[in-house]
Formats: C-alpha cells, structure tokens, sequence
C-alpha cells in the first residue's frame, strides 16, 4: 500500500514535471525515424520491414534506454536528501524498503509507458504505410519493447544504488554518466579488442558468455538480436546465435539478476544512511 | 504519568563530534516541552534520532513504544514532525502534497486539507508548492503535522517564518492539543513566546541536558536576583531610599525609578519594605528573571570552568 502511494506521487510528478512527455516524443521520434529512413537499404519490397526496425532500434536503445533510465533514477535518494524532502518523508509510517521499492515502480511505469508508446507508434506508421507484417515480427517486436523495459529496470536499479552510496548530486551525476560510458561503450570495446589480440586462443567460448553476460546492455542485445530467427539474419548474428549457448530464458533470468541485485544493494546502502 | 517518549542515556557521535552525551528523558502525555539551545547543541540530532532517522551510538530510546532505531515505524502514524526549514517537492501543489502526506497516515483526505484552510493556505493550495514562500511552506509544514491528531508532535522551530497572527493561532492550536493528551516537544530561539505556554524546558548545551524542569523549578534552581522597579517621587538624582538595606544591589534608571536585584528569599521582605516605609512611592513592577536570563545562567554555568 505505502509502496504504491509513493510510487503514484512519483509517476503524478514526472508528468508535471515532463519527464514522461519529453521521453515519450524522443522515444517516438527515434523510432519513426528509423522506422521509415532505416529501412531504405532494403527498398520497399522488403516484406520484414519490421525485423529490420527491431534490429536498428534495439542498437539505439541501447544508447538511449540506460541514459533516460540513470538520468531520472541517479537523483532519488541523493537529490531528495539534499532537498529536504526525504527528511519528513521518513518521518511518516512508511519504511525506507517502500520508499525505495515505491519510487522504482513509479520510474518503471514511466519508461514502460514512454517506451511502448514510442515505439508502439512507429510499429503502428509501418502497418499503416502497408508494410507486410506478419505475428512473428509482432511478436518479436512487443519482446523487444519488452526486454527495453527491462534494461531500462537494470538502469534504474543501478542508478538508485549509486543514488544510496554517493555524498552528493554531483557525484551522483559523474558516477552515472561514468557507468554508462563503460557500460554501454568501453565495455564492448575491450571485449572486441581483447578477442583481436587473442585470436580465440585463450578465450574460450564459455567465458566469452560469461563475459556477455557481466554486461546488461549485452544481455540485452543477445537477447534481441539472437532471440528470434528472422531478426538475426538481419542483423548478421546468425553464426553468433547458433553458436552460443546462451539460452533465451537464461538472458532473460541475468537481466533480471541485474535488476534485482543493485535494487537489493541500494535498498541495503539506503537503510543504513543516516540523514 | 504515561511515558510517550522516553530517552536513557542516549549518545550520538558524529566522528569525533557529539551531538548528544548521556541525555536522558521522559516526555509524558500531554506535556508541552520547550527544547532551547544554541544552533549546534543537539536539538534537531534529538529529534532525528526520536523519528529514527538517525541512530543512537549509545543508550536507547522509546517512541510510542516502538524503537525507531530497529526500523519500526508503526507508532509514527501518530507522530507530527515539522523538520527546520522544512521542503517539499516543488512539483506538486500544495492540496496534492497533502493528499500524499494524509494517505501515508491513513487518514482521512478531506479532514487533512481543512487544515490547509486553518493554515491559511486554502487560497494557494492549488498552486505549485514551488511558488510558495518561506512562510507559506512552514504554514503547509505545520499543516502536516497536525495530520491525524497526532499523539507526539515534534516541532523544530515551528514559528519562524510565520507572521504575529499565525504565530498566534499556532500556539493556540497546540496548546489545546496538548490539554486533549498530545505530547508537545518544540525547539526555538524566541524564548519569550515559550515562556508562558511551555510547562516544562530543557535546555541543551553541546549536545549534554543542562537542565530540566518548569520554569518556576528553574527558577528557584538558578537563584537569579528578582527585580524589583520603585517609582518615588522626591528622590534627588543619584539618591538611593534609605530604607533600603545596604546589602540589596540597586542602580537607578531614570529620573526616578529604581532597580533593586532581590535575591528570592528576600523579595518578599523588600517589598514590605517598600510599603511599609510610608515614601512617596508611586508604582512598582516586579520582574521575575525570564527564560532568557534563565537560559544564559544555565549557560554560564556549565560553560564555567569546574
């Protein structure tokens, strides 16, 4: 009950204060855009118009998805405190698990809603310019809408934990942003820099999925890329997904391990703060 | 008396600082307790670590029979808290801020925004909180924590910010609350408003209790010199009444009033004195030492080297 209070104030603010608004046009606009430009490559006889936005849209919200998610969650604890805010808050019936778990529900709604709005529209502009689409692609498409909620629920959960360790706003921002750099693009980077020099000598197959699997944004573009037959063809993982035996259930299951696991932490970190 | 809080022994170290050293008290139901102390001597760190915001380093504590240092939180429903220099978040307006407060307290909506109205804030409640002033945000403060009759209410520095009316009304509010069974404990600097509405006072010091008790006790435990204001007519500049006793300290004001410091166990003798001695007095005012004087003696005392 507490946990749903907080988290309706906290969905009832990011839409005063058009965070919902704001992410919900990028989102669409994003999307439309590559919904209608990406797919020039294939000309308009390309019957999966669909399988071809998944795999351009899935790589942008890989981008996309963890900022908007560590922009509103890296400020929820450490910014309410320095307000002020989190000092009466406290004061009420409410414990700081519900206050924490309140908040994540409200960020969650936010992004879903922003998220399958925003690319819901541009699966929609694609059937009404009479693209051929058939339920595989749907299906594949409302997974992927899925599975970026999902990693937006693991940046959330991240950002809360940084939220619950660090002093002040500011460091809170700068460990954020540091995060999704590594995250999002040094991470790879490395990875692939370190199976050129190793020339699959030492690495082995196994620990390369493990690998994958230390990073969520990899997770989830496994997950996308791999997860259906169509969509990767297109997006030339083909060999990689019959390769690796990471299973759609275990993807699945890691990048809930990701959510669950810092929003564990934080909650932990939270508890134990003084104000 | 019923304990609605109860501190033994409670310590509080931050670092190498303390914020509080072995304080020890029982507020009971219905009391009205004025906590004063310089900025820095432990107040709000008492307050904090009654809601359990903060955790005792030592000793424990006791809130409506929970332990708010375990986490347990069920007896806040009946807890008004009015942090110093409270805030809200700017977004909401201040109907739906008190929506949001009155809903973690159970309570009843409606009857949580009539206080809005009491408050004076029934004209702005549909505008943002961010657009509120100061006195406009300690008014929506207090108004949350009258929330529900709360049966502890803990105010820090409820009035500042508020204008002469609503200081008022405030003391009122909470005074009639108090007599309906509500444990008051509020901090401030405007030691002369407390003075006669406080029952009790504790006044800290560097985070240690320096005293405790109503004012009268305090009083009587600080021994200050009651004055005692003589207007008599005929009295050449500088002179001094010779019925006076040599020992009584007296300075003379103005043209003709004169101060006399009594100490009280020879207030009374003074004053018949006074009267008796048939002058030409005119008027006379007895000033008892006030809480402000209280305070600095207090003070001074333990400041005192020992």
């Amino acid at each position: 009950m507490n946990v749903l209070i907080v988290a309706r104030k906290e969905i009832h603010q990011a839409v005063r204060n058009r965070w919902v608004l704001a992410s919900t046009l990028l989102l669409a606009a994003l999307a439309l855009s590559l919904a209608f430009l990406g797919s020039a490559p294939t000309g308009t006889v390309g019957a999966r118009a669909l399988d071809i936005v998944i795999v351009s849209l899935s790589s942008l919200t890989i981008f996309l998805i963890p900022l908007i998610a560590l922009l509103i969650s890296h400020d929820a604890i450490v910014g309410d405190m320095e307000r002020g805010t989190m000092l009466l808050l406290l004061s009420y019936p409410v414990a700081r698990w519900q206050v924490l778990l309140g908040k994540f529900l409200g960020h969650l709604a936010v992004l879903a809603f922003a998220t399958s709005l925003g690319y819901g529209l541009a699966a929609a502009a694609l059937v009404a310019s009479g693209s051929r689409v058939d339920s595989d692609s749907v299906a594949a498409f409302a997974a992927m809408i899925g599975s970026s909620v999902l990693l937006g629920a693991v940046f959330v959960a991240i950002g809360y934990l940084v939220s619950a360790l660090v002093r002040d706003r500011g460091t809170a921002a700068g460990v954020s942003i540091g995060l999704w750099l590594f995250l999002v693009l040094i991470y790879d980077m490395a990875l692939l820099g370190l199976l050129a020099f190793d020339q699959g000598r030492n690495v082995s197959a196994i620990a390369l999925n493990v690998m994958l699997l230390f990073n969520p944004t990899d997770v989830y573009r496994l997950l996308n890329l791999t997860g259906f037959a169509n969509v990767s063809a297109f997006a030339g993982m083909a060999g990689l997904a019959q390769s690796t035996s990471l299973s759609v259930q275990l993807l699945l299951l890691a990048l809930l391990l990701w959510m669950a696991v810092p929003l564990g932490f934080a909650a932990l970190a939270f508890s134990r703060r003084e104000l | 008396m019923n304990a609605m809080v109860c501190l033994a022994n409670v310590t509080k170290r931050y670092g190498r600082l303390e914020a509080a050293r072995d304080v020890c008290f029982d507020l009971g139901q219905g009391e009205m307790v004025a906590l004063i102390g310089h900025n820095g001597a432990g107040k709000t760190t008492l307050m904090k670590l009654m809601l359990g915001l903060i955790r005792p380093t030592s000793g424990s504590i006791a809130v409506l029979g929970d332990n708010p240092a375990a986490g347990q939180f069920a007896g806040r429903r009946h807890i008004g808290y009015l942090p110093e220099s409270v805030s809200f978040d700017a977004a909401l307006t201040g109907r739906e801020t008190q929506r949001f407060y009155a809903r973690l307290k159970r309570e009843p909506v409606a009857k949580a925004l009539e206080l809005l109205d009491f408050v004076g804030l029934g004209a702005a409640a549909a505008r943002r909180v961010g657009t509120y002033s100061k006195g406009m945000r300690q008014r929506l403060g207090l108004a949350q924590a009258l929330i529900g009759r709360p049966r502890v209410l803990l105010l820090d520095e409820p009035t500042t910010g508020l204008d002469p009316e609503l200081r008022q009304t405030f003391y009122e509010v909470i005074q009639r609350l108090a007599a309906e069974g509500t444990t008051v404990l509020l901090s401030s600097h405007a030691l002369t408003e407390l003075e006669e509405r406080a029952g009790r006072v504790i006044i800290m010091n560097r985070g240690i209790k320096v005293a405790d008790g109503s004012i009268e006790h305090l009083r009587n435990l600080a021994r200050l010199p009651t004055r005692i204001r003589l207007k008599v007519a005929g009295l050449a500049p500088g002179e001094i009444p010779s019925w006076l006793p040599a020992s009584a300290p007296c300075r003379r004001l103005n043209g003709h009033v004169v101060e006399i410091d009594a100490a009280p166990e020879h207030k009374i003798e003074l004053l018949r004195c006074a009267t008796a001695a048939g002058t030409a007095l005119e008027d006379l005012d007895v000033v008892p030492p006030n809480l402000d004087e209280l305070y600095a003696h207090f003070l001074r005392q333990t400041e005192a080297p020992q």
